[in-house]
């Protein structure tokens, strides 16, 4: 790919923030998003200051800050006016955000109020003239070539189909400011409290030198022991797949994956872990995988380097085990 | 405001997909344009099972009924019967060729049913739809039907409840970004978007069945003619050959794996 931003359009992303700065995935967004143009970044409420640097760093030209006080509790419906609101002036050829599900979920409002279609989690752009893209479903277990028509493309860019690249020298993005005004109606179904999840601990993840990966496999919230014990063993950390933590198993900071961590430690093993691609693209740098697998045909142990075929709840302990032995011999 | 047809009952839509349950490897149909599901049993998507099971559970805290509604051919049927078994009581089957409908078709023929059913007396107070279709993972239907509906949405919820709240609203939760849980209190009539994880769905009984096996599904064929996806073809990722060296089966591997951890200088 190669970052075209002379092309006279203009691509608006939505640019997903923390107190930190961008969220890793909004930073592929913007990477992604030059590829169809000069990029336009909205941002929804206050920035920190480090925001602006990143935009800059990632080769943003121009930044629509939107503020008012409809915007103090997450509504889709609202910040899908926003994003309608910045797409306004200039030739805005396509809608951008990350496939996160707020991404998806604005874009999909967006999409609707601009009577266009959406194409969410694209991999990649097919041609720009006109517009194909490759985009993920069956749970990444195959590719989708879709025609957009529409002349505004809506799509969400699916986690970690490109790295963020920063480009050299940084841009100077000229920043405007944008007060919104929320219809009541946008405000119907809006976030009236949060409860906090559990204290993040993803750093341990993201840096660790061994990463103990666990899946369905684990079988229950009561299933990981084992696999606790094989990761302190280790000197590791837990990274667990997407239905881990949808199934309310273990917390979701500890999520590797497209909607999670993307981790690259010396050494992954991926327990009971299918290895659909939505986990793949999380862990897929690992220097070496390592598979434990009741089923040879899983795409994880097809992929891993190594791989033990098996019940994990049997295999574990049985490492862990072989483990402390050779320690106190 | 308490629904017309079952005073302070809630009447819950929740619609479902029938889609080939994916196991090992998948391949295409010789034009690449679907998956070949002829040898592939058939379930529905996780989010989905979970909706289902929210509907079911509002409709019994409420007094109130659930039907289900899928837009298939008539094998969905048996999608539909599944859900009967579980405790809805009301099917609608919208006999279309899945493959012809792009997401805003989907949510058109699911409006046509609403206002349809509302026109006849039968107002639903909630609309739950999966968060993500697990086969064209389009993440867009819900959406679309709240506007042709003029309904407030939320997606990614998983986790409601009809009590606590004012009794013209419902009290819905899904995870945040940062890993929290965010709070939504939606006034009703209202669509939601369920994702997996708030709730284990039920399994059916054996009476259920036999229940489900009278009950009478509505058929109906859509009025308005598809536009379509804008699909071009399906691609399947070029499988790299496997590089894998099998290590052993079972316990018995166990010394052969810590033989590599210490070839690989990971251990302390």
């Amino acid at each position: 790919m190669t970052d075209s931003t002379s092309s006279g359009s203009t691509v608006l992303v939505l640019v997903e923030t923390t107190d930190e700065g961008i969220v890793e995935v909004s930073q592929e967004t913007l990477t992604f998003a030059r590829d169809l143009g000069d990029v336009r970044a909205v941002v929804i409420g206050s920035a920190a200051p480090v925001v602006s640097k990143q935009l800059g760093d990632l080769g943003v030209s121009e930044v629509r800050l939107v503020e008012g006080p409809g915007f103090e509790a997450y509504a889709a419906a609202a910040w899908a006016g926003a994003v309608v609101a910045a797409q306004q002036d200039g030739q805005v050829r396509a809608v951008v955000a990350a496939g996160t599900p707020r991404g998806n979920e604005v874009l999909a409002h967006v999409a609707v109020r601009l009577g266009v279609a959406m194409a969410a989690n694209v991999v990649e752009i097919g041609s720009t003239d006109p517009l194909t893209v490759s985009r993920q479903v069956l749970g990444g277990a195959a590719m989708e070539e879709l025609r957009l028509t529409d002349e505004v493309a809506v799509l969400s860019v699916a986690g970690h189909a490109c790295e963020p690249r920063l480009v050299e020298p940084p841009t100077t993005p000229a920043v405007e400011t944008l007060t919104v005004e929320v219809p009541e109606a946008d405000l119907r179904a809006r976030v009236v409290r949060t409860e906090p999840g559990e204290p993040d601990e993803s750093g341990g993840l993201k840096t660790a030198r061994v990463v103990v990966g666990a899946g369905r496999g684990a079988g229950s919230a009561d299933g990981f022991k084992d696999l606790l014990e094989l990761t302190e063993l280790l000197d590791g950390a837990l990274g667990v797949s997407r239905v881990v933590t949808s199934l309310g198993w273990r917390p979701h900071h500890e999520q590797v994956g497209q909607t999670g961590s993307r981790v690259s430690p010396d050494l992954y093993v991926a327990c009971g872990i299918s290895g659909a691609i939505q986990h793949w693209a999380g862990m897929s740098s690992s220097k070496t995988i390592v598979a434990i697998n009741s089923d040879p045909d899983a795409p994880m142990v097809t992929k891993a380097h190594y791989a033990v075929i098996g019940d994990l709840h049997e295999i574990v302990p049985a490492i862990t085990e072989e483990l402390r032995r050779r320690r106190s011999a | 405001m308490t629904n017309p047809s079952t005073g302070s009952g809630r009447r819950v839509l929740v619609c479902i997909k029938r889609v080939p349950d994916l196991g090992g490897e998948i391949s295409l149909t010789a034009d690449g344009m679907s998956v070949d599901d002829s040898s592939l049993g058939h379930t529905v998507s996780p989010h989905e099972e979970c909706a289902v099971e929210l509907a079911i559970s509002v409709a019994k805290d409420t007094g109130g009924e659930a039907t289900v509604l899928t837009l298939g051919t008539s094998d969905a049927t048996e999608q539909l019967r599944n859900a009967l078994a579980l405790g809805c009581t009301g099917a609608v089957l919208v006999e279309a060729d899945p493959g012809a409908y792009g997401p805003a078709d989907v949510a058109s023929a699911i409006a046509e049913v609403v206002r349809d059913h509302e026109a006849a007396g039968t107002t639903y107070d909630l609309v739950l739809v999966g968060n993500d279709a697990s086969d064209t993972g389009d993440f867009q239907v819900g959406v679309r039907l709240a506007y042709l509906l003029d309904r407030p949405v939320v997606a990614g919820v998983s986790m409601l409840s009809v009590e606590g709240g004012s009794p013209d609203t419902v009290t819905a939760s899904g995870l945040g970004p940062d890993g929290g849980t965010e709070v939504f209190e939606v006034p009703l009539p209202a669509v939601l978007t369920v994702m997996e994880g708030g709730i284990e769905p039920r399994y059916p009984s054996i009476p259920g069945r036999m229940k489900a096996k009278k009950i009478q599904v509505e058929e109906r064929t859509p009025v308005a003619e598809p536009a379509g996806s804008g699909r071009l073809r399906l691609r399947l990722p070029e499988a790299a050959p496997s590089q894998v060296t099998v290590l052993g089966e079972g316990p018995e591997a166990a010394a052969a794996v810590v033989d590599l951890f210490e070839e690989l200088g990971v251990l302390r």
